[in-house]
C-alpha cells in the first residue's frame, strides 16, 4: 500500500520532470531554428508563421473582445458596488486601469488562446503523430521542431501580446460604459482620469506576461501533441491535458510574476 | 568532421544497408536480437516475418528513427549512430520512405505532397518543381489527381500517392513498408508490378517490408525472414521456398505456431492475484 504510493508518487515526479526537460529543449531547438535554420537550408517560413498568426491571433478576436468587453464591465460593476460604502466610488477608474493593465487582460488572453490553440495544436501535431506524418517529416529531411513548432512559437510571441492590447482597451471601453452609465461622467472624462492614472510600466508588466504565456502555451501544447500515442482514446486525454496545463501553467506563472512585479 | 560525400559513394558497389548485431530493446522486452543484414545496390530485399516478429522495429532503425542499444547500422557505407543530425539530413534525401498508411500529410493536397520535398531541399523553381511532381504522379498511375485530398483517396491511391513522394527526389534507397496492407489482391498486384518498374526504371535499392507471402515471392530478390527478434533466414525465394526449417515452412504453408499447452502454467494464468 505505501509501497505503491511511493512507487507511484516517484513515477510522478520522475515523468513531470521529464516533461519539464522535454519543454526546455523543446524551446531551445525553436530558438535554433528561428535563428540559424536558414543557413541550414532549412528556414522557418514565413508563409507558415502567418498562418499561424491567422489561426492563433486573427480568429480568437472576436472571443477575445467579447470576453473582455464582459469583464471591464463586471469589474466596474463590482468595484462601483464595493467601493459606495466608502463613498469612493470614483476610485474605481484607477483601480480598473491597473487591474486590467497588468493582469486581466493579459490572463484573459492566456486563458482564451489556452482554450483554443492549446486544444487545437496538441490534435493536430497528435493525429499527425499517430499518422506517422511526424516520421514521414524527418524521414523527408525536414526537422518536425523547425516545421511546426518554430512557426507556431513566433506566431504566438507576436499575437498574443497583440491579442492582450486589445483586451485590455476593450476591457477599459466596457469599464467605462458602465462608469459613464452608473457614475454619470462622460467617457472621455473617464479615458482622461484612467490615463492619468496609468503608467507605462502597468500596461508593459501585461504585455510581459503576455509573452510568458505565449511561450508556455506552445511549449505545453505542442509537447503534449508529441507525446500522442494510443490511439483516438489517447489523443482526447492529451488534447485534455493539454488544455489544463496550459491553463494551470498559465495562473502559476502569473501569481509568480505578480508577485515578484508588485513588491 | 567533414560532410559524407554521400553522391560518390553511393555510386559505389559497397552494401547500400549493412546492419551487423543490431540488439534493441522496448522496456524489458527484446525485439531485436542481433540482426545482420546486408542489401546490395540495385536489390529488391523483402523483409518478412509475422506480427510481433520486430520487423517494423527493424525498419524504424534502418530510417534512424530509433537508435539501437547494440551493433551498427550503416546506410551507405556511412554509420547512421556517428552521423550528426546535419549529415544524417544529407544521407536522407538520398531515400525514400512509403509508410504504411501513407502518411500524407493531410492539410496538403497530393500534388502539394509530393512536391513537399523538392520545396524543402532544392532550389527549383515553382514550374520545374510542378512538372517533376506530375511526372512521379504519372509514374504510379495518379496523373490528374494532384489537386485531391488524401482523404478523398481510395487506400490504393493513397499507397500510390506516398510512394510517389518518396520517390520524387530520385532517391537511391526506396523502403516500402507493408505496400499490400488493407488493400485487395488486385490492387496488391499492381503494386507489386510498379515496385519492379521502378527497380528497372531508376536502378534502386528497394527494402519491402511485408507480411505477405505471394507479394514477397513476386517481388523479392532476396527475402529476410524475421521471427521474434531473430533472423531466420535470409535467401532467394527458390531456396526459401525449398527450406526445411520447420517454422519457415510453417509460415510457407501458413501454419499457426501453436506451441505445446503447460497445463501447470495455464492454471497459473487464470487464477493470478494482482
Amino acid at each position: 500500500m505505501v509501497r505503491a504510493f511511493t512507487t507511484n508518487l516517484g513515477r510522478r515526479v520522475v515523468g513531470g520532470v521529464e516533461e519539464f526537460g522535454y519543454g526546455a529543449a523543446l524551446l531551445v531547438e525553436s530558438l535554433f531554428w528561428i535563428a540559424i535554420g536558414s543557413l541550414r537550408q532549412q528556414p522557418v517560413r514565413v508563409a507558415t508563421i502567418a498562418a499561424e498568426m491567422m489561426r492563433i491571433g486573427v480568429s480568437a478576436i472576436p472571443v477575445v473582445a467579447i470576453l473582455a468587453l464582459a469583464n471591464g464591465m463586471m469589474m466596474a460593476l463590482q468595484g462601483i458596488y464595493t467601493l459606495r460604502d466608502f463613498g469612493a466610488e470614483s476610485q474605481v477608474i484607477p483601480g480598473l486601469a491597473m487591474s486590467i493593465t497588468r493582469e486581466f487582460g493579459a490572463l484573459i488572453v492566456g486563458i482564451v488562446v489556452a482554450g483554443r490553440s492549446g486544444s487545437a495544436i496538441a490534435a493536430r501535431i497528435g493525429a499527425m503523430q499517430m499518422s506517422q506524418e511526424i516520421d514521414a517529416l524527418r524521414v523527408l529531411g525536414v526537422n518536425p521542431v523547425r516545421y511546426l513548432v518554430a512557426p507556431i512559437l513566433l506566431a504566438m510571441v507576436v499575437m498574443m501580446p497583440l491579442l492582450t492590447i486589445l483586451a485590455n482597451a476593450v476591457a477599459l471601453f466596457g469599464g467605462g460604459l458602465l462608469c459613464s452609465l452608473q457614475l454619470h461622467m462622460s467617457l472621455a472624462a473617464f479615458t482622461e482620469l484612467t490615463l492619468a492614472s496609468l503608467e507605462v510600466a502597468d500596461v508593459l508588466q501585461g504585455l510581459t506576461k503576455s509573452i510568458v504565456f505565449a511561450v508556455l502555451i506552445t511549449l505545453v501544447s505542442c509537447s503534449n501533441g508529441f507525446a500522442t500515442s494510443g490511439g483516438s482514446e489517447g489523443l482526447g486525454q492529451r488534447t485534455t491535458r493539454s488544455v489544463v496545463l496550459c491553463i494551470g501553467a498559465i495562473v502559476v506563472a502569473d501569481m509568480i510574476f505578480t508577485f515578484f512585479l508588485s513588491r | 568532421m567533414p560532410m559524407p560525400n554521400v553522391s560518390t559513394v553511393v555510386e559505389s558497389t559497397t552494401p547500400v544497408i549493412r546492419v551487423t548485431e543490431l540488439t534493441t530493446y522496448y522496456g524489458e522486452r527484446r525485439i531485436l536480437d542481433r540482426v545482420s543484414l546486408q542489401v546490395a545496390p540495385g536489390e529488391v530485399r523483402v523483409i518478412m516475418g509475422g506480427s510481433g516478429s520486430g520487423k517494423s522495429t527493424l525498419l524504424r532503425h534502418l530510417l534512424g528513427l530509433e537508435r539501437p542499444v547494440a551493433g551498427c547500422i550503416e546506410l551507405f557505407g556511412h554509420d547512421i549512430n556517428t552521423l550528426s543530425g546535419q549529415e544524417l539530413f544529407e544521407l536522407r534525401r538520398h531515400m525514400g520512405v512509403s509508410f504504411q498508411g501513407g502518411a500524407l500529410f493531410n492539410s496538403m493536397t497530393v500534388g502539394e505532397n509530393v512536391q513537399f520535398p523538392l520545396r524543402e531541399h532544392t532550389r527549383l523553381d515553382a514550374n520545374t518543381i510542378r512538372i517533376m511532381s506530375r511526372m512521379k504522379l504519372e509514374v504510379v498511375n495518379l496523373a490528374g489527381c494532384e489537386d485531391l485530398m488524401p482523404a478523398q483517396l481510395s487506400g490504393g491511391m493513397i499507397k500510390r500517392a506516398a510512394l510517389a513522394r518518396a520517390i520524387v527526389m530520385d532517391p537511391k534507397l526506396l523502403f516500402f513498408d507493408e505496400p499490400s496492407a488493407g488493400l485487395d489482391p488486385v490492387v496488391s498486384a499492381e503494386l507489386d508490378e510498379l515496385i519492379l518498374r521502378l527497380r528497372d526504371s531508376m536502378n534502386i535499392s528497394i527494402v519491402v517490408v511485408t507480411h505477405e507471402l505471394e507479394s514477397a515471392f513476386k517481388i523479392a530478390d532476396y527475402i529476410t525472414v524475421l521471427d521474434r527478434g531473430e533472423i531466420l533466414l535470409t535467401d532467394t525465394v527458390e531456396n526459401m521456398r525449398r527450406s526445411d526449417h520447420a517454422r519457415i515452412r510453417s509460415l510457407i504453408n501458413r501454419i499457426p505456431d501453436t506451441g505445446p499447452v503447460d497445463a501447470d502454467a495455464y492454471l497459473e494464468r487464470l487464477t493470478r492475484t494482482d
